[in-house]
């Protein structure tokens, strides 16, 4: 079995990719990402991860020598966050496109101006529909896991699709925590090598990124979107297959006290971890709230959301993201369009916090479920709210 | 490798099989679509071709249909060298772990002038400064042609483009074309050269020593471009023959650092033979093709004594 260490989250990372035996690493560094890219350099430099560890002159060249390495069939990883995301946004829609199995983890921080190293999630919603596989880890532990989960998800052949895992810049990348180290024979049984279906060789030549023209592109769109759809349930078969070898379970999204819950929080990532306080807090005082935490935003969960919200009168989603003069938050607006259909729906209130590295308390939380409350109350009010905004 | 009529022989020395299939949707008389035949020709089919968005990429591969007959990717724009090294960093690891074969590949990153001077110089430059074992290849067809002849900065002093149209306050480029192969040569890389497919067995020559050559190598290559350049499509060669014989572009290798010219003309043809039959030079004035001329004996002067010193040293 697993050992149990305290490890940093960034560095359980670079585990992770070792114990999954990556090939070709092409990174560039970017805070807070750096400490996942320099210990896998350190790895290779010792041997102890025999891989190509390719130092690119930026993001674009990182991601375009992954997609390069993927096409030969190697196993590859890279790392990345905020503005080294957003320069490899041209490239993320081709290796999806290409459905080539790259595996990436974003130390999500925000996007300039005004440049920021610290932590939000607007980096992956700008890249939201870049048609990548996109999970949500909220501890250390997780991060790992998912690392290591996502090589086996991404390579299935029912689905070939890239695979980001997000962790929190700083709150997540940088915290020490406990984490079980799976063994390397464990990994291994789990994780064989990855065997592709189509690759450069001049054995058997092929022709990969060609031309569409418009009687052949939708097409070629309508395949990839069944591939990424279809990924859902290969992704709750590696789960269940996980379970069974590591003893750690993993679903779409997490409840926590939900059971009669009159309120939901519903959110993703490290500060998931905050909610739960406040949720524990506030219901010592009789308040019934839970938590909803969405761990896989692509393919997004709709009849998971739709069973988790059933019961509820208020989903309060909190999003470390804005939608400049739109609704507010993407994930609320995903969720509010996952509901709409139904006949029977709880109220669903957006709020916009943890912007640019800026926390999200235990009182902001409560201050969201009350006026979640307050809404109930008296009806809907603005569109969304940003909270702990000082005036 | 002067073109006599022993050429008639020419095409029995070279290799038969045709990777670079015909019947692509290139223009007639493209000489971009000879490069790429000439290049895969020396390259025979051990070989992997990156290709950047451009000219190329887009006649060759119209799915379901594709002129490559080996394997091929295309990525983007501005990244050839980059996937490139991903497919070499890539072969390299698997080898050593047993999961593809032996055989000597020629991972061979095709980009057009754009692709290589302008937008993919960055990636270019990472590629050649981390040493990857391929080689790039630069069809210098001197403008963006793929969108509509937009100037590069690749594209010569005076030619009019859609960009850079000449017009009564204008020339049309006025910039000098940037020297991309001593650019390259700063990188310090063991083999570059440059070679135009008017000359097929100088310009497969150097190929071959390209693909021979162990880490990374340059192959700057002049293709004429009748749709572009605007000259009757059956001149692409005769372009490209006066493109040399004028100096305009020269011919030369640089081995380990070495400048060797691969023909030393101590006397040239005049300028004015290779601007004249092109429409993008139609409006150019006595007075333009003098400064022109005074250029390009400049540059080549420049060129024989830098010859000349790594000859004699
Ligand atoms: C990032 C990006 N910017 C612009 C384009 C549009 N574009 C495609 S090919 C091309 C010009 C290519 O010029 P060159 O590299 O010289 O190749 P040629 O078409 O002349 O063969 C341009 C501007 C693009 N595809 N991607
Ligand atoms: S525009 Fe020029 S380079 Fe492009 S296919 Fe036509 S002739 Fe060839
Ligand atoms: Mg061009």
């Amino acid at each position: 079995m697993g050992e149990r260490v305290g490890l940093e989250v960034s560095l359980a990372v670079s585990e992770a990719v070792k114990l999954a035996r990556a090939d070709v690493i092409a990174a560039y560094p970017i805070t807070p990402q750096t400490h996942i890219v320099e210990e896998l350099s350190q790895m290779v430099a010792d041997g102890d991860l025999d891989a190509e560890y390719v130092m690119v002159e930026s993001e674009h060249s990182a991601m375009s020598a992954c997609c390069g390495a993927a096409a030969v069939g190697a196993r590859t990883f890279t790392a990345t966050a905020s503005q080294g995301l957003a320069l490899m946004h041209e490239v993320l829609f081709i290796a999806s496109g290409l459905r080539l199995p790259v595996v990436m983890a974003v130390a999500n921080r925000a996007l300039s101006a005004p440049i920021s190293i610290w932590g939000d999630q607007s980096d992956v919603m700008s890249e939201r529909d870049s048609g990548w596989i996109q999970l949500f880890a909220e501890t250390g532990q997780e991060a790992l896991d998912l690392t290591i989960q996502a090589f086996k998800i991404a390579e299935d052949r029912r689905v070939l699709l890239p695979a980001e895992v997000n962790i929190d810049g700083f709150t997540l990348s940088h915290v020490v925590e406990p984490i079980v180290i799976p063994g390397q024979e464990e990994v291994d049984s789990f994780l064989p090598p990855y065997e592709p279906q189509v690759i450069l060789d001049p054995e058997k030549p092929v022709t990969m990124g060609p031309v569409g023209f418009p009687e052949l592109y939708t097409e070629i769109k309508k395949q990839q979107n069944e591939a990424l759809l279809g990924s859902y349930e290969v992704i709750l078969e590696v789960w269940d297959r996980f379970a069974e070898s590591f003893g750690r379970k993993y679903r779409p999204v997490e409840h926590y006290r939900t059971e009669d819950a009159e309120i939901l929080i519903n959110m993703a990532g490290a500060m998931s971890g905050t909610a739960r306080i406040a949720v524990d807090m506030m219901r010592e005082t009789g308040k019934k709230v839970g938590l909803i935490r969405t761990r896989l935003w692509r393919p997004y969960p709709f009849d998971e959301i739709r069973n988790a919200v059933k019961g509820a009168k208020a989903v309060a989603v909190v999003d470390r993201a804005l939608s400049f003069g739109g609704q507010g938050g993407p994930m609320c607006s995903e969720l509010r369009s996952a509901l709409y259909p139904l006949a029977e729906k709880p109220v669903v209130t957006s709020y916009i916090a943890g912007l640019g590295g800026r926390d999200i308390t235990v009182e902001n939380f409560q201050t969201i479920v009350e006026d979640t409350g307050d809404v109930l109350a008296n009806g809907p009010r603005e569109e969304y709210k940003m909270i702990g905004v000082r005036e | 490798m002067a073109e006599t009529p022993g050429d008639l022989f020419l095409p029995r020395l070279l290799p038969p099989q045709e990777f670079f299939a015909e019947g692509n949707r290139g223009c007639q008389g493209c000489g971009a679509a000879l490069v790429m035949r000439q290049v895969l020709k020396a390259a025979g089919p051990d070989t992997i071709v990156c290709n950047a968005t451009g000219c190329m990429e887009i006649i060759s591969s119209p799915y379901p249909e594709t002129a490559w007959r080996i394997p091929w990717i295309h990525v983007a724009f501005e990244n050839a060298a980059a996937v490139a090294a991903g497919v070499e960093s890539g072969i390299k690891v698997l080898r050593r772990k047993g999961r593809y074969h032996d055989r000597r590949i020629n991972v061979v990153a095709v980009a057009g002038d754009g692709g290589t001077a302008d937008i993919g110089l960055q990636a270019l430059s990472g590629a050649l400064e981390r040493y990857h074992d391929f080689t790039y290849v630069c069809y210098d067809n001197e403008a963006y042609m793929n969108t509509g002849i937009q100037r590069s900065s690749s594209t010569p002093y005076g030619a009019s483009t859609t960009t850079s149209p000449s017009g009564r306050e204008s020339i049309g480029q006025k910039t000098q074309k940037k020297n991309l192969p001593m650019i390259v040569a700063a990188h310090e890389i063991p083999y570059l050269a440059t070679a135009c497919p008017s000359f097929p067995l100088d310009l497969m020559d150097k190929a071959r020593r390209a693909f021979q050559t162990v880490g990374p190598t340059y192959l700057h290559i002049l293709a004429p471009c009748p749709t572009g350049w605007r000259h009757a499509s059956d001149l692409a060669i005769e372009m490209g023959r006066l493109a040399v014989e004028t100096g305009a572009f020269p011919l030369y290798e640089v081995v380990d650092g070495k400048l060797k010219l691969s023909m030393k003309m101590e006397t040239r043809k005049p300028i004015i033979d290779y601007l004249k039959p092109q429409g993008r030079f139609r409006h150019l004035k006595e007075d333009d093709i003098k400064e022109i001329q005074r250029r390009v004996d400049e540059n080549y002067e420049k060129l024989l004594r830098r010859a000349e010193l790594d000859e004699g040293g």
